[in-house]
């Protein structure tokens, strides 16, 4: 489909508020005061707990709900003040999956890919190749005749992605896409989107829960709390420099090193009388993350190091490493000092007598 | 039972069908209509239009709460009107069609609802029109629904036939009544009923099918 090649297009949220009215009178605010850009071309992950407003800010971004103040635009357009015409054309350049999936039980596969072509008014001998093409790009061939019922869930998604891009849309929103998947198959739908980004150059606004998605195809990352945008940028600075308690735990996940069940359960959040040892979390960042750096530290300043847990990973192609070591607490001022000397970050978790 | 006898079953039994088949598809014909209004035109809904779905509700109510022997007979005058006579099988499609349009408005209705707001969401971030929503998401997923709805209303509206021989009417009903009843002829009233079992058995048995034919969802989610 390289012919097909699209552009991808931008989306801002100027100081985006939203109130929903209530059941009873009075107003709950989903979001407020929300600023966000969303560059051409990139996959933007927006992550926050259950009522964070994530799933409100989305579909503002195709008018499914409307802003109470501010501007959000897609391409320039400003979707919250589009008349109902002009808002359909704006549609058809943002595509939309959903967790549920929302396919047609009463259409088969090829048939709910070609449903928005049909709706756009796509005259039929184009909507037949445009359809076949999809079908194969998300490897559903086999399967073109057969109704939602008879397919699996993350066969179900593909049909949703494949229909999503069915009007060459520039902008790809995906509310949870992948919650109702198991992990395995959640992998191959991510890499798909991630395929299709690489490929199309499409915009992908993607919502979830899991910091394990942000980390594995988003470039850049919004948390939201509270109806608040509370921390964004590159994925790979909010994974090794979070600043928000949110964000942090919604890391902790991920990051893949937890404390070993024995000192977790020993482990207080002062520091004890007596001896005592600090326990420290060192994220790696950059070259540094390959680096024996600890090694040298140990030597230089001869201070006996206990590694605790540590774990490498990949951010795109950047690596960062998580490591928990434990050092004579007399002594911890020296070693964070001597870490943050050689650009390492480091946070005390807590201490052990 | 004399070839006379049989003569009279075989005209009364056509004469349901066609009072039964015609009252059907005016009813579907104004009532599908109507269903998909009554569900759609909600405040906030796809064609928004409060007053007008509340007005309509209650026409809608006040019709199905009449009795359909009361219905029947208070509305003669309509009946000569549109009928040219308020006797007879023609006259008696005029209040079968009147009872069946609000029933089948209702369960059209029903069977709308029950299709998941996730599709018509769907259909709107495709940049449907609530036209395109409706003739193609609402109408083909509630079809199945649809289908069971008006096997329901053929079947009542078999019941309801046979009261319109009260009033004039012609059909099995009222062979039943002035031959079985009247003159007290036990074989008619049987004959009578058992062509009506099997009939409503027919409607059942193939509506039935049809709503299968139509239903491709997953077994377990199949909405009866
Ligand atoms: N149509 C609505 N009417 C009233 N309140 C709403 C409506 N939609 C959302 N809200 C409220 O707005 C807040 C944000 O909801 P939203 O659906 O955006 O959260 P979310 O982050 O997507 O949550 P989840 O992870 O559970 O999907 C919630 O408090 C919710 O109750
Ligand atoms: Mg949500």
């Amino acid at each position: 489909m390289a012919e097909n090649q699209i552009t991808g297009a931008g989306i801002t949220f100027e100081n985006v508020g939203k109130a929903f009215p209530q059941k009873g009178g009075g107003t709950v605010n989903a979001l407020e005061n929300v600023s966000l850009t969303v560059e051409p071309g990139t996959i933007t992950g927006i992550i926050g707990r259950s009522g964070a407003g994530k799933s409100t800010l989305l579909r503002m971004v195709n008018g499914l709900e409307q802003p109470t103040s501010g501007t959000v635009t897609v391409a320039g357009h400003d979707v919250g003040r589009a008349g109902a015409a002009e808002l359909r054309r704006i549609r058809r350049d943002v595509g939309m999956i959903f967790q549920h999936f929302n396919l047609l039980s009463s259409r088969t596969v090829y048939e709910n890919v070609a449903l928005p072509l049909e709706i756009a008014g796509t005259p039929a001998r184009e909507i037949k190749g445009r359809v076949d093409d999809l079908v194969a790009r998300v490897g559903l061939e086999q399967l073109a005749k057969r109704y939602p019922a008879e397919l699996s869930g993350g066969q179900k998604q593909r049909v949703g992605i494949a229909r999503a891009l069915a009007t060459q849309p520039k902008v790809l929103l995906s509310d949870e896409a992948t919650s109702a998947l198991d992990p395995e198959t959640t992998q191959t739908v991510l890499d798909l989107l991630a395929d299709i980004n690489r490929d199309l150059g499409l915009t992908i606004l993607l919502i979830t829960h899991e910091m394990a998605v942000v980390r594995d195809i988003a470039s850049h990352v919004a948390v939201i709390d509270g109806g608040r945008i509370v921390e964004q940028g590159a994925t790979y600075d909010i994974f090794t420099a979070p600043q928000h308690a949110t964000t942090r735990s919604f890391l902790s996940g991920v990051t893949g090193v937890t404390l070993p069940r024995f000192i977790a359960d020993q482990m207080s959040a002062t520091r004890p009388t007596g001896p005592a040892r600090e326990v420290i979390r060192i994220t790696f960042v950059g070259e540094n993350a390959t680096d024996p750096l600890l090694a040298r530290m140990s030597e230089e300043l001869g201070l006996q190091v206990n590694i605790l847990a540590g774990a490498i990973e990949e951010i795109g192609t950047r690596p960062f490493g998580n490591l928990l070591i434990s050092v004579d607490a007399t002594r911890a001022d020296e070693a964070r000092a001597y870490l943050q000397n050689h650009d390492q970050r480091t946070e005390v978790l807590g201490y052990v007598g | 039972m004399s070839a006379n006898l049989i003569n009279m079953l075989m005209e009364a039994t056509w004469q349901t069908v066609y009072m039964v088949a015609v009252a059907t598809v005016i009813g579907a014909v104004f009532g599908i209509p109507i269903g998909v209004f009554l569900a759609c035109s909600q405040r906030g809904e796809l064609l928004s239009a409060p007053l007008v779905n509340k007005v309509l509700g209650v026409i809608v109510n006040a019709t199905r709460s009449v009795p359909f022997i009361i219905l029947v007979v208070s509305i003669i005058p309509v009946t000569r009107f549109i009928a040219g006579t308020s006797i007879g099988t023609t006259a008696a499609i005029v209040p079968l069609t009147i009872a069946a349009i609000p029933f089948i408005g209702r369960l059209v209705e029903n069977a709308i609802r029950e299709v998941d707001s996730g599709l018509i969401e769907a259909a709107r971030a495709m940049g449907a029109t609530p036209m395109q929503i409706i003739r193609k998401v609402l109408i083909p997923e509630a079809l199945p629904g649809i289908t069971l709805g008006l096997t329901l209303a053929v079947v009542s509206l078999i019941g309801y036939s046979a009261m319109v021989g009260a009033v004039g009417g012609e059909g099995l009903g009222d062979l039943g009544i002035r031959y079985g009843y009247q003159r007290f002829m036990p074989s008619v009233m049987l004959a009578v009923v058992v062509i009506l079992i099997v009939m409503v058995q027919l409607v059942q048995t193939a509506g039935e099918f049809l709503a299968r034919r139509v239903d491709k969802r997953a077994p377990r989610n199949r909405g009866r």
